[in-house]
């Protein structure tokens, strides 16, 4: 090799090589059509401030292209006790936000000694989405209950916004159902309103959209806590019904 | 080695055999040396008052302020070496900014005052440094109400009802405990903070001194700041007539 003029560190040949290595693994387990998609949530996520306490709910369908990855998947993700953020876009880059912000709010609150507000999360979240705009595919919604403004909802779409907003919905599924919404939505609905509200808006999406689909799972945050419900697909609302 | 600190007195880094560390103590008594900072913690606010002396004619009325803002929110009120505070003022606005940045929410008062005093707590474990002169009290007003926080040289913070550092520290105490803080108000509280800088001042030792008065209260949004010129001038008549009063009590005695 000549010393004085050593051959220069090809980043795009080592990049090559990553994907050859990986793809040699794929080729086992996927079907070739799908190995070229990325893994996201093409999915449908609502979440609802009531008096009190916030109603969250999601699809459970995790697809690569037309190819369901998982179909009970955990879209509602635990931030902190009281705090809950809901993932749309890839699946990867929502999972590491998420843990991401888990651990610096479990920082914060040690170092604070009380729970974080839910307000911190979504601009904690926000913040990774907007510095990384250019390379992360992330709409989120953090939503959750604090003792200083109590049930709040923020919406942290693709570009980096934070907005509080009383109702707020995301994924590709969202698109299905933003006329149901908009014309049932009323302020001051109570809990159980919301649930069922929120369990009609994914039902529907659901049923439209080929990326949402399988079961919908809810949750309550309020003061006392959280209260998951699980609704299998065959347990949903009859859409002819609505 | 004749003198009191046998020395053990010349690094921040070594205890004295029954366990001080007299550096620290000195800090103390800088800050024991100082013009009088009384606060109070009342109903709806926190008042801020301070004696700061004037030690000639010849500099500018409101030079070498005591009370600053930290944030918009937060008050800083000094007692003891002003050059020392002035360090501290930046750590303490450059973490509010952090903090912002960082969660998107303005800092909590009791967060900025742990964070102060373990910057404030370092300065008390090195040899090469020697620890801040100055105590420092922070007042806010936020959702859950007035809040008051003092920081020690040595590094310990408490949160506090009311409290007076300096000089006549003792005496000014023992004014604030006869106040009913629960039940009073903060227009009234600035103007018995401003009565006790004006008990308290001793006009034998130091002749001069300048009224400082801040508030941060329900009355103003939970902005701190000085108080306005009219809140002032009343808290201040109010002040010297008190006084007088007193003064006219013990004529007759």
């Amino acid at each position: 090799m000549d010393v004085m003029n050593p051959l220069t560190y090809d980043a795009e040949e080592d990049q090559l090589r990553e994907r050859t290595k990986y793809s040699e693994m794929d080729k086992l387990l996927l079907p070739v059509e799908f190995q070229q998609q990325p893994v996201s949530t093409g999915t449908t996520i609502v979440a609802v401030e009531y008096d009190g306490g916030v109603v969250i709910g999601a699809d459970t369908r995790t697809s690569s292209g037309s190819f369901v990855m998982n179909r009970f998947t955990d879209k509602l993700t635990k931030i902190t006790d009281r705090i809950f953020c809901l993932r749309s876009g890839s699946a990867a880059d929502t999972q590491t936000i998420a843990q991401i912000v888990t651990y610096q709010l479990d920082f914060l609150s040690a170092e604070a000694n009380e729970p974080p507000l839910v307000r911190t999360a979504a601009n904690c979240v926000r913040r990774l989405i907007y510095e990384y705009r250019d390379d992360f595919v992330a709409g989120m919604i953090v939503a959750g209950w604090d003792k200083k403004l109590g049930g709040q909802v923020y919406s942290c779409p693709l570009g980096g916004l934070l907005a509080r907003q009383p109702i707020s919905l995301g994924g590709s599924g969202s698109t299905y159902i933003w006329g149901y919404l908009d014309n049932n939505y009323r302020p001051n609905m109570t809990k159980q309103e919301c649930f069922d509200f929120v369990l009609k808006g994914i039902t529907l999406a659901i049923t439209r959209d080929g990326s949402s689909g399988g079961c919908a799972r809810l949750a309550i945050i309020d003061r006392d806590g959280v209260e998951r419900v699980d609704v299998l697909g065959n347990d949903l609302p009859k859409v002819y019904d609505l | 080695m004749s003198s009191i600190g046998s020395g053990y007195d010349l690094s921040a880094s070594q205890f004295s055999p029954d366990g001080r560390v007299f550096q620290v103590e000195y800090a103390n008594k800088a800050v024991e040396a100082s013009g009088t900072v009384v606060a109070l913690r009342c109903k709806d606010g926190v008042a801020f008052a301070i004696e700061k002396i004037v030690t000639s004619r010849l500099y500018e009325s409101g030079s070498n302020k005591r009370i600053h803002n930290v944030d918009k929110h937060i008050g800083m009120a000094v007692a003891g070496l002003l050059a020392d505070a002035r360090q501290l003022l930046t750590v303490a606005r450059d973490e509010a900014k952090q903090y912002k940045y960082d969660y998107g929410v303005s800092i909590p008062v009791k967060y900025l005052a742990d964070r102060l005093a373990m910057y404030m707590h370092a300065y008390t474990l090195y040899g090469f440094v020697r620890p801040f002169g100055c105590f420092i009290l922070l007042a806010a007003y936020e959702s859950d109400g007035p809040q008051l926080y003092g920081v020690e040289p040595s590094g310990v913070t408490y949160g506090y009802y009311g409290i007076a550092v300096g000089k006549a520290q003792q005496t000014a105490k023992t004014e604030i405990e006869k106040l009913k803080l629960s039940e009073l108000k903060l227009e009234d509280a600035v103007k018995e903070a401003a009565k006790i800088i004006y008990q308290v001042h001793d006009e034998v030792k130091d002749r001069m001194f300048e009224l400082e008065l801040s508030w941060v209260g329900q009355i103003n949004d939970g902005k701190h700041e000085r108080v306005p010129t009219n809140v002032f001038n009343d808290a201040e008549k109010f002040a010297k007539a008190s006084l007088e009063e007193a003064d006219d009590d013990d004529d007759e005695i």
